[in-house]
């Protein structure tokens, strides 16, 4: 059954580490729905979220030759509904005086806000799962819309855990690391330089 | 190292000579450095190495790179690059190298700074030979190479924090696959190229003694166990033998061992060995369940894991499969081409079995892709590991005749053959010089029947006869040997086969032999392409005149 399954992929910050990732799915036919890159707490270590929709054989395929790629640290999925959600997604929309009231009174039910205003037109900004981002969009449209952008998901997975160091691999396991080694060394730091 | 200089690698170049210890070889066209690359990799289970400029010189190398690729070979690539401000230009040679080879390399580099070329290349280097070998690229610009830094040798580990080629199996898969082995009426083992580059075959073979499961081997698995085995049933999959295929449709239990169920090698997966449980032994973990679902999947190094499933499996005597397997062989005998009386018609099965016969079996053989190399893998009985190298998985035309200068200067005592068809061997036949230039002696056997041969049997089977673009006219080979100053012979029947080769080991230079064979002559058994494996077109039984 093909189902969407979110990745969560840590690699190391180094140019075309993004061309590499995305090269994996074209490669192998399969489809991103979603992506989106950006930083994480740790100086050189980028956090991509990849939401595709597959059946769970390919899902599995996918996780496997990503930690083929030699910059992926590691990777999570977040497919079990224990995990945040979010998408932000900027909406300009028109408003003219006729029209603006209501259009402010579906941005309040929606509990998002306007951040910006001309004579005629709003900008929407509303962060949210992604039907409740849909259900705006639908509700706006009849109004108008001028233009749209959306960052795509990325998710977190709930409670106070950390990402596990030692990442999980079907089929295999990775060595235990040497007591005199912590396995944070592992990971690139500021003290470090990239190569 | 195999290159050929140019522009952006100049600056290398210019040092090379200051290092004695590398020894260069001067190639005629960047594929030939890729595939001798490649070939030295094969024959010696180390890196082989291929340097080129930027551009032409780099895409040229990108045939060679993908089938490396494809048949898991180390191969360092090093290529030049423009300097690094021109980077993005279009400068002249520019070509997004990195690019271009990001599909059919395991890893690459693009190196813009002097003081990061050393560390590149140990990592290079590492990767390259760790885990499920691959090719890597190290692009470097030219004003990188240009440059000076202080250098001191760090000789430590390398540690990349995102490649793990250490990953071990999960302990409970080693107990499943000992369970299901015990209980096996009708196991197969499946061996694969894994066997030859983990270094398993003797491993192997003390697994075969004890359990007694019957051997069937990948295209890239032959010669990693003795084809003279009682037990190794040969090639399994599209051109395996009959009773090899029907073995593994009625097996309880496959083993599969360093393979990666390859659609050459299944057939129609729908239908493939639905009765057998499987056992899948990988080094590389996206392998397992790819192509066909597994009971257990064990990831590792295939020599360490049958060093610890050996103890644990038990001994059997299994005749009764052995005897069923050997009913299956029925009536292939009589069907063998080896079987036809000598008509005059000089048949390639004949010369492939009398070139093993005349060589005992010993040389190291390197076949191009086609008829040939089928028939060599029927015909020649390999039982010393790392004595066939051949394109398995990207099927590449061109690929004998420098692989073999790479193995042979890989393993110089090793008598190397090359057995090519007409077509592959004019692909790459520029490298005949590069033979010379390096005083090698390689024996060259051109199997030679005016097609391209398997186009033309496909052309038979399934476009109607329609023979569109694959007879061919072809040079004198003798002549063209001639004109590089070497030995040039020719063959046009059986009972000249042992002369000639008995003139060409005495030759003391790379010799050519034009096999002037049957011209259509038809591989068989065949599995078309998708089929049901058991679904496969015979030999027909000969008529006796």
């Amino acid at each position: 059954m093909s189902i969407p399954h979110t990745f969560v992929v840590y690699v190391e910050d180094k140019p075309g580490v993004l061309n590499r990732v995305v090269s994996l799915f074209r490669r192998r036919g399969f489809n991103i729905e979603s992506l989106s890159v950006g930083h994480t707490d740790r100086s050189g270590v980028s956090r991509m979220t990849i939401v595709m929709e597959a059946e769970e054989s390919a899902a599995r395929l996918v996780e496997a030759n990503l930690y083929k790629l030699v910059n992926v640290l590691r990777v999570e999925e977040l497919t079990d509904g224990d995990a945040v959600l979010r998408d932000l997604a900027l909406i300009k929309v028109r408003a003219d005086t006729e029209r603006r009231a209501q259009v402010l009174q579906v941005v309040k039910v929606f509990r998002a806000r306007v951040v910006d205003v001309v004579t005629d037109a709003l900008i929407v900004e509303i962060t949210g799962g992604e039907d409740k981002i849909d259900g705006l969009v639908d509700v706006l449209r009849p109004f108008g819309i001028i233009e749209m952008a959306r960052t795509g998901t990325i998710a977190m997975k709930r409670g106070a855990e950390a990402p596990s160091i030692q990442p999980h691999f079907v089929h295999a396991r990775v060595p235990e690391v040497p007591a005199n080694r912590a396995p944070e060394d592992d990971l690139p730091s500021e003290e470090r330089s990239p190569h | 190292m195999f290159g050929y200089p140019g522009g952006a690698i100049l600056p290398a170049y210019d040092a090379l000579p200051e290092y004695t210890s590398v020894k260069h070889v001067l190639v005629r066209h960047e594929q030939g450095a890729a595939h001798m690359a490649d070939g030295y990799a094969r024959a010696s289970g180390r890196v082989g190495v291929c340097m080129a400029t930027s551009g032409p010189g780099a895409t040229n190398l990108v045939t060679g790179i993908a089938t490396a690729m494809m048949d898991s070979s180390p191969v360092l690539c090093i290529t030049g690059q423009v300097p690094s401000h021109a980077i993005g230009t279009d400068a002249f040679q520019e070509t997004d190298v990195t690019g271009v080879m990001l599909p059919i390399t395991k890893h690459s580099y693009l190196v813009t700074k002097t003081d990061e070329i050393a560390t590149t290349l140990k990592e290079a280097l590492y990767i390259a030979q760790s885990g499920r070998p691959a090719p890597v690229l190290v692009d470097i610009a030219k004003d990188a190479q240009q440059g000076s830094c202080e250098y001191q040798w760090d000789d430590s580990p390398v540690r990349l924090p995102g490649y793990r080629p250490d990953l071990r199996a999960l302990p409970e898969e080693f107990e499943r696959a000992v369970e299901l082995i015990n209980a096996a009426k009708k196991p197969v083992i499946l061996a694969g190229h894994g066997v030859l580059m983990s270094g398993a075959s003797q491993v192997l073979l003390d697994f075969v003694e004890k359990t007694r499961i019957p051997v069937a081997m990948t295209l890239l698995g032959l010669s990693g166990f003795p084809a003279s085995h009682p037990l190794s049933l040969g090639m399994m999959g599209m051109h395996g033998e009959s009773w090899v295929n029907t073995a593994i449709q009625e097996a309880d239990l496959l083993l599969a061992f360093g393979m990666r169920f390859d659609d050459r090698v299944i057939g129609n997966p729908k239908t493939y060995a639905l009765k057998a449980k499987k056992i899948h032994v990988e080094i590389d973990p996206s392998e397992i369940n790819k192509n066909i679902p597994v009971d257990v999947g064990i990831v590792g190094d295939l020599r360490e894991t049958l060093q610890v499933l050996l103890p644990g499996v038990e001994r059997r005597d299994r005749s009764e499969w052995h005897a069923h397997i050997s009913e299956l062989k029925g009536d292939s005998a009589v069907r063998d081409i080896l079987h036809l009386p000598d008509s005059g018609h000089l048949y390639a099965a004949h010369v492939i079995n009398d070139l093993w016969r005349y060589t005992e079996g010993k040389a190291l053989v390197v076949t191009d892709v086609g008829q040939h190399q089928m028939w060599e893998t029927q015909y020649y009985k390999h039982d010393y590991p790392r004595k066939l190298i051949t394109s398995g998985g990207l099927g590449t035309m061109g690929f004998a005749l420098p692989a073999a200068i790479g193995a042979k200067m890989a393993m110089p005592d090793e008598e190397v053959w090359v057995i090519a068809g007409d077509g592959g061997f004019q692909m790459t036949a520029a490298e005949l010089s590069t033979c010379v230039q390096e005083n090698l002696k390689i024996h060259v056997a051109i199997i030679n029947n005016g097609y391209l041969g398997l186009v033309r049997q496909w052309q038979e089977f399934f476009y109607g006869g329609r023979y569109s673009a694959s007879p061919m006219q072809n040079p004198d080979f003798v002549k063209l040997a001639d004109a590089h100053g070497i030995a040039g012979l020719r063959v046009e029947r059986r009972d000249q086969i042992e002369e000639t080769v008995r003139r060409a080991r005495e030759q003391s230079g790379t010799v050519v032999i034009d096999f002037r064979v049957e011209k259509e002559d038809t591989v068989y058994p065949m599995v078309p392409a998708g089929a049901d494996l058991h679904a496969m077109i015979r030999r027909p039984v000969p008529v006796k005149k």
